[in-house]
């Protein structure tokens, strides 16, 4: 790697940081504009225009709010918590390609971090340890609430990964590669992978519902049962890091979801238009953005619309529905390349 | 019984089919629903922006009356007070010295006269109940404050300044001053009246 490519990777890892922060902070801002609309509100419209400054305001409000540690609660797993939760969330925006590649005095330097040869891997092993954050954060509180819904958020995560991760089984048994570059690259022509695998989406998706601990799979931190669940004794800035990460989650599934199966940064007759390497670039990775936030409108569309599941409804939904069709599809997609002849 | 929307069902308890069962398309026609919200005039008026249309008769916050040569109608009788429900109403009477005319209209005044608008009801009992047409309620909102002390009225913000009165025609129609003086109605009758 040469010095300038590394100096490229800093900045970039840098900027990949700030926009997942910033797309996470705006995020809040959309959820409570979006709630209040579908509900026949205004919303937020005080701080700044259209309320555009009511996350810096809730970010303040959050530092400067009296921080409290219980006394019973152990004090280092108490902060390491939110901290590996919020670790974890950042970690996996280096593996997205967030765009084709900036071409400049004959270098390519690509839209991506790093483009690990096992990057669905690494995203996969990612987010099951991100469970950690939860559980460790809902056990040190020394709170049953906490506690029940640190056992919530983890039995629920694990069993929903099952499911996604055999329906992505299906999807890497077409691409024959982890690398998500290469699986984007692969949709640059001809259709997008949701085509071939409409039932691996469906389970995808909404396995990444259970997997952000969204509605209506938000049972880890159910208001009205668990107070809070795992973050009930977290105040200030601890319970701004674990909703702040839980944004961020979203932003991150969102991209995956748009990589995986609506072709990534890739767009309809890109090459048809005529633009040269560089405005192309810009363009697509302004068309992966607006991917990215059809599908956050749909993760808060869904959340203000569906109510949330019971406990054994989850279980049933992940076990005994998800994983068979996660089996079936995989058994399906290996019959029709069998019969299309595309296995090796 | 009458339906008052189309929008009732039968509930009844039965066997779901396949298509219920399915999930999905229940989930698509609530999202439908929640969407078309998405398009719909918000209910929200933005009070401090925006103000609601009030009614002429509304029941806001009281004003004490002056009489027509600016001296304050109130004779602290006390009668709004024991009329009152809520009991809001507390004051202290004084008698009017010797060229004070033009301030009090009767010989007794309320020296302090205060309303405690975080009790009050807005019932309106205390303007029905009081003999020298002193007291009112108005369409002006009560503001809200940052502490209860400044939610209780006293004489400084009740009465009306000589310089702006406060245009209560509409209350007190012809037909209302009837209604509370006509010694046909019973309520008007005292007990030498009904001796009679
Ligand atoms: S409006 Fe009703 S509650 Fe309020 S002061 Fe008058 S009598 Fe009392
Ligand atoms: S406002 Fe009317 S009822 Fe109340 S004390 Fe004064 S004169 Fe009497």
């Amino acid at each position: 790697m040469t010095d300038s490519m590394l100096i490229y990777k800093i900045i970039l890892c840098v900027i990949v940081f700030a926009v997942s922060l910033g797309a996470a902070a705006y995020m809040t801002w959309g959820e409570r504009k979006l709630a209040a609309w579908l509900q026949d509100r205004v919303g937020p419209n005080r701080a700044g225009p259209l309320g555009l400054l009511q996350p810096i305001a809730d970010g303040i409000k959050m530092i400067f709010k009296e921080e409290m540690i219980p006394t019973h609660s152990n004090r280092w797993l108490f902060i390491l918590g939110p901290c590996f939760f919020m670790l974890c969330a950042c970690m996996t925006g280096v593996v997205i390609p967030w765009g084709a590649g900036w071409e400049a005095g004959g270098t390519i330097f690509p839209m991506q971090v790093t483009d690990i040869n096992i990057g669905l891997l690494y995203l996969l092993g990612v987010v099951s340890i991100g469970v950690y954050g939860v559980m460790i954060g809902g056990w040190a509180s020394n709170n049953k609430y906490s506690l029940l819904g640190a056992l919530r958020a983890s039995s629920q995560m694990i069993s929903y990964e099952v499911a996604m991760g055999l329906a992505l089984i299906a999807l890497v048994m077409m691409t024959g590669t982890l690398s998500l570059k290469e699986i984007v690259a692969q949709q640059d022509q001809g259709l997008s992978y949701v085509v071939y695998q409409p039932l691996g989406f469906i389970i995808f998706i909404i396995c990444a519902f259970a997997e952000t601990n969204r509605a209506p799979f938000d049972l880890p931190e159910c208001e009205s049962e668990l107070v809070g669940g795992y973050h009930t004794e977290y105040s200030s800035m601890k319970l701004g890091f674990f909703l702040f990460a839980e944004y961020i989650n979203m932003f991150i599934s969102s991209a995956i979801m748009a990589s995986l199966y609506f072709g990534g940064y890739n767009f309809p007759f890109q090459h048809e238009l005529g633009l040269d390497g560089n405005l192309l670039t810009a363009v697509q990775t302004a068309v992966f953005f607006g991917k990215i936030f059809i599908f956050i409108f749909v993760f808060m569309w869904v959340r203000w619309t569906l109510p949330r599941f019971r406990y054994d409804q989850l279980m049933n939904l992940g076990w005994k529905v998800l994983l068979p069709l996660a089996i079936a599809n995989i058994i399906i997609t290996g019959f029709v390349m069998l019969f299309m002849g595309k296995l090796g | 019984m009458m339906q008052l929307t189309n929008r009732s069902m039968q509930v009844a308890k039965k066997e779901l089919t396949l298509m219920e069962r399915l999930y999905f398309p229940a989930i698509i026609k609530g999202m439908l629903i929640t969407l078309s919200h998405l398009f719909k005039r918000k209910a929200t008026i933005k009070y401090p922006d925006q103000t609601r249309e009030l009614s002429a008769v509304y029941r806001g916050q009281h004003v004490l009356k002056r009489d027509e040569a600016g001296a304050e109608r109130c004779t602290a009788c006390g009668l709004c007070a024991v009329a009152c429900p809520a009991e809001a109403i507390t004051m202290e009477s004084a008698e009017r010295k010797k060229g004070e005319e033009s301030m009090y209209r009767e010989e007794k005044y309320a020296k302090i006269y205060e309303i405690n608008m975080l009790r009050c009801i807005f019932c309106g009992l205390c303007e029905e109940a009081c003999p020298k047409e002193a007291i009112f309620l108005t369409d002006r909102i009560v503001p809200s404050s940052f502490t209860r002390g400044e939610e209780v009225f006293g004489k400084d913000k009740l009465v009306e300044t000589v310089e702006h009165r406060v245009d209560v025609t509409k209350r007190q129609t012809p037909e209302v001053l009837d209604f509370k003086t006509d010694k046909k109605h019973y309520h008007n009758q005292t007990f030498l009246d009904k001796k009679k």
